[in-house]
């Protein structure tokens, strides 16, 4: 009997259901944690948590003070903001950079796949450091920038450096350097599966080389274009290391806040209630956007 | 390679008997300890000469950030027998459960230790019941002498003047100011230099020191605990608010890098807080009998003051003075003299109230 249903049926079941128990055990159920926490208060305790010992057992004072204290929306803010520029200009420097590849022969495609993997082969915190010591004001780098920036200024506004480190600017600059593999390696997924003879017809047709990007490549190449976009987009906006190291605390990104209030404030009720916040920001549009893509898709379908 | 059953519970079995040998990590019980300090805070040699001296194996571990550290321990299970933990968040961390009580009667150098300092500890910690003191010092501002009197030349280096008039701080804020990221010490600073009681229970008081704050926000650089050791040598910074050894440590870095750099640390003489590290073993420690031994061997006079001479940081064993190096020994910055120490005072621990209020007027200033 169970013979039978192994041979039928089992190896299936067994092969379908291990990332699923996998994402069950390391993501779901630590999420479920993760809520139940952002509804404890916070307590002189080891785990330093509570739940209050009477009805009612869940506190929402959380997600209240989300909404009350303006620190938490203008660090939402500064996260989607510095995390869309970031984004943004992945794409516009990974996308010629994906088609370059895709237009190359092989062994050269090789080569330029591995140089943008290259990078990744250094710890992430050591290239962080390297461009803390680019960006200072005494470094050779600056000096050099700082200089060239003063031929072209008026002598008596000429500057001593460039204000580049602990800035928005480097949290964003870091960041675009740090993500750039993210946005190439799909986006050289999805182009190099696009067929090569649309191009040719659309010529043949009488299109201009940039209206065949416009009208062709561009428009099938939008999967790609998204899977990147999540792929930086997704943890540029709750990026911790790089706004510790080279940003400003005045413009506090939300993966800080959240550290800070389970670190130095020792909060971690308050700490998860930003972090469930942060998860339902990002993945309730996606999940939005989905459905709405699969309904068009169904649509599209169902007329053809 | 097809796969079948067989091969399929053969493959589930090797994680398992690869896993085996550290299966039986809990040998002989007291024949290891680990044990979990900050970074460059212990001399070069001391765990070495320990395991020769004991037969002891020692897994050492270091944090950098004391954040870090208690995020960690209020986790609990890490695993540590012994830790160095900030003196002044000791009464939450004992007040959750978190450390054991040290028996005394198991440490033969505890008479070794100085009374000033365990008073100081005393008022974290009373009775000194869960903490053994190790390093102490001061909160104060380091200079960049060069720097500094190229902008003002004429500049009060013992007033936080220097930092919190918007005119000087505007005149600063091209060679760098730096501020501890770290609450507990600023607040009591700021009110006593802000003129009210350093102790304050009220935390209507802690809006001073935002107001106070808010005019030279712009100026300030960064709130950091560690990525100065590096910037001062590369001359980033000229007025970094720290911790008394960190301006040794710098300028010892800075000698290593053959850069020519003219330090000078001060404690303003409105007041600072002196903070004191304690050596705690934690209310799980597996290893407890290895970590008494490490203990007592901490306290030895010779071994603690090899420590204080490479970190450059005060120990808090009196008996250790004939063996620390004389220039250490003669730092002000490190050992405070008297006009210093009538500077220092030991702040009273906070109340769950004020450490809310505290941190979110913390929040408030660094986000301004």
């Amino acid at each position: 009997m169970v013979g039978r249903w192994f041979d039928s049926k089992g190896w299936r079941d067994i092969v379908i259901s291990v990332p699923f128990l996998w994402l069950l055990v390391f993501f779901l159920v630590p999420f479920v944690i993760v809520v139940a926490m952002s509804f404890a208060r916070r307590a002189e305790l080891s785990p330093p948590i509570a739940f209050l010992d009477h009805w009612t057992y869940l506190q929402t004072g959380n997600f209240a003070r989300l909404l009350d204290d303006s620190l938490y929306l203008r660090a939402f803010l500064t996260s989607l903001w510095n995390a869309g520029l970031a984004t943004l200009f992945c794409l516009l420097i990974g996308y010629p950079m994906a088609l370059g590849i895709t237009r190359v022969t092989r062994s050269w495609r090789n080569l330029l796949l591995m140089l943008v993997i290259l990078p990744f082969w250094t710890s992430f915190l050591l290239r962080v450091y390297a461009w803390m010591g680019l960006l200072g004001a005494n470094s050779w780098f600056n000096k050099a920038l700082t200089g060239l920036v003063n031929t072209i200024l008026p002598a008596d506004r000429a500057m001593s450096s460039i204000p580049m480190m602990n800035s928005n600017f480097a949290v964003v600059l870091v960041m675009v350097y740090s993500y750039l593999p993210f946005m190439i390696l799909p986006l050289y997924a999805n182009l190099e599966k696009l067929d090569q003879t649309l191009n040719e017809a659309a010529t043949d047709l009488g299109s201009r080389p940039w209206q065949v990007f416009k009208d062709i490549t561009l428009p099938l190449s939008i999967p790609g274009i998204i899977a990147g976009g999540l792929l930086v987009f997704i943890p540029a906006s709750g990026e911790l290391v790089i706004p510790s190291l080279v940003g400003n605390a005045s413009d506090p990104m939300i993966g800080r806040v959240i550290s800070d209030e389970f670190s130095s404030a020792r909060d971690w009720p308050m700490a998860s209630a930003v972090a469930v916040a942060l998860l339902l920001a990002l993945v309730l549009p996606i999940m939005a956007y989905t459905h709405f893509e699969k309904r068009a898709q169904e649509r599209v379908e169902g007329r053809a | 390679m097809k796969i079948n059953r067989r091969k399929f519970s053969g493959l589930m079995a090797a994680p398992a008997m690869v896993g085996m040998p550290f299966v039986q990590r809990a040998r002989a019980e007291d024949q290891v300890l680990n044990v979990y300090n900050w970074a460059d805070y212990i001399g070069e040699t001391t765990i070495e000469d320990f395991q020769t001296r004991s037969g002891i194996a020692v897994t050492y571990d270091t944090y950098s950030s004391a954040e870090e550290m208690q995020a960690k321990m209020l986790a609990g299970s890490t695993g540590y027998d012994v830790v160095v933990m900030a003196g002044i968040s000791l009464p939450n961390f004992v007040k959750a459960g978190v450390y054991q009580k040290i028996d005394r009667t198991k440490l033969s150098g505890w008479k070794n230790l100085d009374p000033e300092v365990l008073r100081i500890l005393s008022g974290f910690d009373p009775g000194n019941e869960h903490g053994i003191p190790y390093m102490w010092g001061s909160v104060g501002v380091t200079y960049n002498m060069d720097m500094l009197r190229e902008r003002i030349p004429d500049a009060n280096l013992d007033s936080l003047d220097l930092i919190f008039k918007p005119e000087n701080a505007a005149k600063l804020a091209d060679c760098g100011i730096s501020i501890l990221d770290s609450p507990t010490d600023i607040f009591p600073m700021m009110l006593r230099y802000l003129g009210k009681d350093g102790d304050t229970t009220n935390v209507e008081d802690y809006q001073a020191v935002v107001d106070a704050f808010k005019p030279v926000r712009q100026y300030i650089r960064t709130f950091d605990n560690t990525n100065y050791l590096n910037a001062i040598p590369n001359r980033e910074l000229c007025v970094i608010n720290n911790w008394s050894g960190d301006y040794s440590t710098a300028k010892s870095r800075a000698a290593e890098a053959g850069v020519d750099i003219n330090l000078e640390y001060h404690v303003p003489e409105t007041g600072a807080p002196a903070w004191v590290d304690a050596l705690c073993m934690p209310a799980d420690a597996a290893h407890a009998g290895a970590a008494y031994k490490f203990l007592d061997y901490m306290l030895e006079p010779e071994v603690i003051a090899k420590c204080t001479n490479f970190t450059n940081y005060a120990n808090g064993n009196l008996a250790s003075k004939p063996f620390v190096d004389k220039a250490v020994l003669d730092n002000p910055a490190v050992y405070p003299d008297d006009k210093v120490k009538a500077r220092l005072w030991a702040p009273k621990p906070f109340s769950e109230d004020q450490d809310r209020a505290m941190t979110r007027a913390w929040q408030t200033i660094k986000s301004g």
